[in-house]
C-alpha cells in the first residue's frame, strides 16, 4: 500500500515538492534541547525588556538626586564590556573544545570564561557599593531604582551563569563528555552568549545615553 | 530567629479562616493517614509523585485545579451570600476579611484553577494527539507541576498563617506598596504567583518546543488536530507574556522589601507603569486560557458532529490573529486613567477587532454541526452551551470596549459580570467539557453520562440565574468589591444572583457526584476500545489509559483528522493481518523526585521570604540548586521497555479494536 502511494505521488509530483514538505518525525534529542532553551532565552528577553522599559520610563525622575552623567565612569564600563565581549570568546573556545573532547582545552576556556565572569561582577559590585556609599542607592530615587534594578538583574543573571559554568567543569570533570552533559555544555553557551547581547542593550541604553546627557 | 512570624499571625479571633482552615487541615490529614495505612505511599509515590509521565502529570494538574476550584467557589459563595444580606447592615464578614476574600478568589480562580485544568488537559492530550511518546522535557514538567502545586499551598497557607492580599487579584499600587499594605498579605500573593509563574514558564516553554519538534511523521502544521494548534498558540503566549507579570511582581516586590521607587508616590515612582505592565500580560493571559478552550470545542463538536471541524484553515488563522492581536488591547483594562482620547480611540478599534477572528470561530463551529449526526452527550452539551453563553459575554465584551460606554461601566458590576461571562462560559465550560471528553481516555472508563448532565444543566442555568443580575445592578450604578450598600433597588438582583450562587454550588455537587458514580461503576463503563466517541485524532489510536508508550509505532500520519482516515481505511481493509515493521525496544524517561523536592524547597523558600526568615531563604535555595546538580550527576536516565513487552501490550489493543471494527462491519 506504501508502495503503491509513494509511486502515485512520485507521478503527480514529479520534483518530489510534496514529500520534502512531509514532516519527518520527532526532531533529535540535541534539537530539541536547544531549541527549548531558545525560548526560554526569547523568555528571559522578554523579562529584560520590560526593565529596559521601566528604566526608560525612569530614567528621568532623579527626585532631586544624581543624574546618570554625574555617576557613570566610563573607564569601568569599558573595562566590564571587554571582559565580557572576551569571555564570550573564550566561552566559544570552551564550545569547540567540548565538541572535540579535548579536556585541557575545554578547562582552559571555561576557566578564563569564569576569571573574566567574576572580574566583570567584581567591577559591578564595587560600582554599586561606590553608590551607595555616596547615598545614591536604589531608594534614593526612582531613575537608581531603575538602573539598579536593570543592571543589577544582569549581573544576577551573570553569577547564576559563573555558578552553572562551575557545575558544568565539575560535571565534566565527573562524567566526562556525555551526550547530556554536551546539551548543557550548548544551552549554557546559548546563555551566556545571550548575556552578553543584553549587556550590549544595557551598554547603550544606560551607559552610552545616560553618560552624554 | 523567625522574621516577623510569631503567635499573632494565627487569627485566633477570627472564626471562620480558623474553621476552614482546621476542616482543610483535618481532611488532608485524613487522606494522609488513609493513604499511610492502607499502604498506598509507595504507590503513590512511585506512579504518580514522581512521575515524568505526561499523562500522569496532566491528570495531576487536573485534580489540583478541580480542588481550588472548591476553594475558589467557597469564596464565592461567601461573596454572593454576604451581598444579599448586607443591604444597609454589615453582613456577616468584615471588610477587611471580605477585602481578602475577593482577592483570594479572583487569584485562585486565575491562576490554580483555570491555568492548570487546561495545562492539564494539553498535557494529557497534545502529545496523543501529535502522535508522540512524550512532551520535550519530561522532568521539567514534573516541576512545572509541583511549582504550581507550591503555589496554590501558599496561597492556601495564608488562610491560616498571616492573612491575604486585600488589593484585588492584581494588587495595584500604590495600595499594594508597603505604606498602604504593611502586613504580609501582598507578599503572600506576590511569591506564590512567582513560584506559580516559574511553573507555568516552564510548562510553556515545554509544549511550545513539544508542538513545534515532536510531531509524529507527516504531521505537517496544517494536519494538526485544532486543540494543536491553540495549544501552540496559548504557550507561545505563555512565554511572550508570563515573563512580563514576573518582572512586574519583581518590581512590586523589590519597592516592597528593599525600599525601591518603581511604583511609589514618591521620589518620582509611576503608578501608571504598573498599569501598564501587568495589563500587558493580563490581557494575553485572557487569550492564555481561552484558545485552548476553543480548541476543546473544536474537538468536541467536530467528533460529536461526525464531521470534519468546517473550514479548519480559517480556524488556524483566527487562531494565530487572535494570539497576535491580543498583545495590542491592553490598554482598554484602564480607558478611564488618562490616557487620552487618541490612544482610547485605538486601543478600542483594537478591541473590537479581536471579537472578528473569534465571530470566525463561532460561525466554524456552527457550520461543523450544520448537516452533521449530532450527538448529545455532555461534552457537546458544554459546547452548545459555552456557544450560546460566550456569544453574550463577547457582546458585551465589545461594549465595553468602547471608550465611553466604558466610561460608565469601568470597575461596575456589569464588567464583573462579563469577565465571568466569557470566562466561566469560555474557559470552564470547555474545561469541564475537555474533562468529560478525555476523561475514558485518561482512566479507561467513561464517566456517567446521567450525573454529568444534571451537572451541566445546573452549572448553565445557575450561570445565567447568578450572573444576568449582576449586568443588571452594574448598569443600576452598583461598583464591584461592594461589602455592603444601602440601595434599596439593587437587593432584589443580589437575592436572585445568591439564588444562582445555589444551583452553581448543586452543579458542582452532581459533577462530584458524576466522578464517585462512575468510578464504583467502572466496570461496566469500561473503555475496552481505546475510541469512545468514535473520535477523529490520534490519541483516540492507542488504548484507554494507554500505555506509558503512548504508541508502540509513530503513526504515519497521511492528512487531516489522521485517526478517522485511519479508521475508514481500517474497514475498506476489514484491518487485515497488517504484517507492519517489526516492534522494537522502546526508550522512556526514567522517573525522577527532582520536581517534587525542588517544590519542597520552593515552598520553604516561599515561607521563608514572606515572613523575612532570612537563613531560611538561603536554605531553601541551596536546597533548590542541590537537587538540580543531584538530577544533573544521575547516570540512567532512561530505561527501556523491551520489544516483547511493547508487542504483548499493543496485541490486546489491536485484538479489542478488531472487535470494535468487525462489528461496525455487522451494522
Amino acid at each position: 500500500m506504501s508502495m503503491t502511494a509513494t509511486v502515485a505521488h512520485a507521478h503527480a509530483d514529479p520534483h518530489h515538492i510534496g514529500r520534502a514538505a512531509e514532516h519527518p518525525g520527532p526532531a533529535p534529542k540535541r534539537i530539541v534541547t536547544a531549541y527549548g532553551f531558545w525560548v526560554f532565552l526569547l523568555s528571559d528577553i522578554v523579562m529584560f525588556s520590560c526593565f529596559f522599559a521601566a528604566y526608560a520610563v525612569l530614567s528621568g525622575q532623579t527626585a532631586g538626586g544624581p543624574k546618570g552623567s554625574e555617576i557613570f565612569e566610563q573607564r569601568n564600563v569599558a573595562i566590564e564590556t571587554i571582559c565580557l565581549l572576551l569571555s564570550s570568546f573564550t566561552c566559544g573556545m570552551a564550545s569547540i573544545a567540548a565538541d572535540v573532547r579535548n579536556r585541557f582545552w575545554f578547562y582552559l576556556g571555561m576557566a578564563v570564561t569564569c576569571v573574566l565572569g567574576l572580574i566583570f561582577l567584581a567591577i559591578e559590585f564595587r560600582e554599586f557599593a561606590d553608590l551607595v556609599a555616596r547615598g545614591y542607592g536604589p531608594s534614593r530615587s526612582a531613575f537608581l531604582t531603575a538602573f539598579f534594578s536593570l543592571v543589577g538583574c544582569h549581573g544576577l543573571h551573570v553569577s547564576a551563569g559563573v555558578l552553572w559554568l562551575l557545575t558544568m567543569m565539575a560535571q565534566v570533570f565527573a562524567k566526562g563528555f556525555r551526550a547530556d552533559v554536551l546539551r548543557r555544555m550548548m544551552c549554557f553557551a546559548l546563555f551566556w552568549h545571550a548575556l552578553d547581547i543584553i549587556w550590549v542593550g544595557v551598554f547603550s541604553v544606560v551607559y552610552l545615553l545616560g553618560g552624554g546627557a | 530567629m523567625l522574621g516577623k512570624l510569631d503567635w499573632s499571625a494565627i487569627p485566633f479571633d477570627q472564626p471562620i479562616p480558623l474553621i476552614a482552615g482546621g476542616v482543610v487541615l483535618a481532611g488532608i490529614l485524613a487522606v494522609l493517614i488513609w493513604v499511610v495505612v492502607k499502604g498506598h505511599l509507595p504507590y503513590l509515590w512511585h506512579e504518580w509523585i514522581t512521575s515524568v509521565d505526561h499523562k500522569r502529570i496532566g491528570a495531576m494538574y487536573i485534580l489540583l485545579a478541580s480542588v481550588m476550584l472548591l476553594r475558589g467557589g467557597s469564596d464565592a459563595i461567601m461573596m454572593r451570600i454576604q451581598q444579599a444580606i448586607a443591604y444597609q447592615s454589615q453582613g456577616y464578614l468584615p471588610p477587611e476579611h471580605y477585602n481578602q476574600i475577593f482577592s483570594a478568589h479572583g487569584t485562585i480562580m486565575i491562576f490554580f484553577v483555570a491555568m492548570p485544568f487546561v495545562i492539564g488537559l494539553m498535557n494529557l492530550v497534545v502529545p496523543l494527539q501529535l502522535g508522540v511518546r512524550d512532551v520535550a522535557f519530561p522532568t521539567l514538567n514534573s516541576v512545572g507541576f509541583w511549582l504550581t502545586a507550591t503555589g496554590a499551598l501558599l496561597v492556601n497557607l495564608s488562610l491560616v498563617i498571616g492573612e491575604f492580599a486585600r488589593t484585588g487579584w492584581l494588587a495595584f499600587p500604590p495600595l499594594s506598596e508597603l505604606s498602604y499594605s504593611p502586613g504580609v498579605g501582598v507578599d503572600y500573593y506576590a511569591w506564590s504567583l512567582q513560584i506559580s509563574g516559574v511553573g507555568t514558564l516552564v510548562a510553556g516553554i515545554n509544549l511550545v518546543t513539544t508542538v513545534l519538534k515532536l510531531r509524529t511523521k507527516g504531521m505537517n502544521y496544517l494536519r494538526m488536530p485544532m486543540f494543536c494548534w491553540t495549544t501552540l498558540a496559548s504557550n507561545l503566549l505563555i512565554v511572550a507574556a508570563f515573563p512580563i507579570l514576573t518582572a512586574t511582581l519583581a518590581m512590586l516586590l523589590l519597592d516592597r522589601y528593599l525600599g525601591f521607587h518603581f511604583f511609589t508616590n514618591e521620589a518620582g515612582g509611576n503608578v501608571m507603569m504598573f498599569m501598564n505592565l501587568i495589563w500587558a500580560w493580563g490581557h494575553p493571559e485572557v487569550y492564555i486560557l481561552v484558545l485552548p478552550a476553543f480548541g476543546i470545542y473544536s474537538e468536541v463538536v467536530s467528533t460529536f458532529s461526525s464531521k470534519p471541524l468546517f473550514g479548519y484553515r480559517s480556524m488556524v488563522l483566527a487562531t494565530m490573529a487572535i494570539c497576535i492581536i491580543s498583545f495590542m488591547v491592553w490598554l482598554h483594562h484602564f480607558f478611564t486613567m488618562g490616557a487620552g482620547p487618541d490612544v482610547n480611540a485605538i486601543f478600542g478599534i483594537a478591541s473590537m477587532i479581536i471579537a472578528v477572528p473569534t465571530g470566525v470561530k463561532i460561525y466554524n463551529w456552527l457550520f461543523t454541526m450544520y448537516g452533521g449526526r449530532i450527538r448529545f452527550a455532555t461534552p457537546m452539551l458544554w459546547s452548545v452551551g459555552f456557544m450560546v453563553t460566550f456569544i453574550i459575554g463577547g457582546l458585551t465584551g465589545v461594549l465595553v470596549a468602547v471608550p465611553p460606554a466604558d466610561f460608565m461601566l469601568h470597575n461596575s458590576m456589569f464588567l464583573v459580570a462579563h469577565f465571568h461571562n466569557v470566562i466561566i462560559g469560555g474557559v470552564l465550560f470547555a474545561a469541564f467539557a475537555g474533562f468529560e471528553y478525555w476523561f475514558p481516555k485518561a482512566f479507561g472508563f467513561r464517566l456517567d453520562e446521567r450525573w454529568g448532565k444534571v451537572g451541566f444543566w445546573f452549572t448553565f442555568v445557575g450561570f445565567w440565574v447568578t450572573f444576568m443580575p449582576l449586568y443588571i445592578v452594574g448598569m443600576l450604578g452598583m461598583t464591584r468589591r461592594m461589602q455592603h450598600y444601602d440601595v434599596a433597588e439593587w437587593r432584589p438582583w443580589m437575592l436572585v444572583a445568591a439564588f444562582g450562587m445555589l444551583l452553581l454550588t448543586i452543579g458542582v455537587l452532581a459533577q462530584i457526584t458524576q466522578v464517585v458514580v462512575s468510578v464504583r461503576n467502572r466496570d461496566a463503563l469500561r473503555d475496552r476500545t481505546g475510541d469512545p466517541w468514535d473520535g477523529r485524532s490520534l490519541e483516540w489510536a492507542t488504548s484507554s489509559p494507554p500505555p506509558v508508550f503512548n504508541f508502540a509505532f509513530y503513526p504515519d500520519v497521511r492528512g487531516e483528522d489522521a485517526y478517522w482516515a485511519l479508521k475508514q481505511h481500517a474497514k475498506e481493509q476489514q484491518l487485515g493481518d497488517h504484517p507492519g515493521p517489526e516492534y522494537q525496544d522502546i526508550e522512556m524517561p526514567r522517573n525522577s523526585p527532582t520536581g517534587f523536592v525542588c517544590a519542597f524547597f520552593a515552598t520553604v523558600m516561599g515561607f521563608a521570604l514572606i515572613w523575612h526568615i532570612w537563613w531560611m531563604v538561603i536554605l531553601g535555595g541551596v536546597g533548590a540548586f542541590a537537587t538540580f546538580v543531584v538530577f544533573a550527576w544521575r547516570d540512567h536516565d532512561e530505561y527501556v521497555i523491551p520489544a516483547a513487552e511493547v508487542e504483548r501490550i499493543d496485541r490486546i489493543n489491536i485484538e479489542e479494536r478488531r472487535s470494535l471494527v468487525s462489528m461496525a462491519g455487522a451494522v
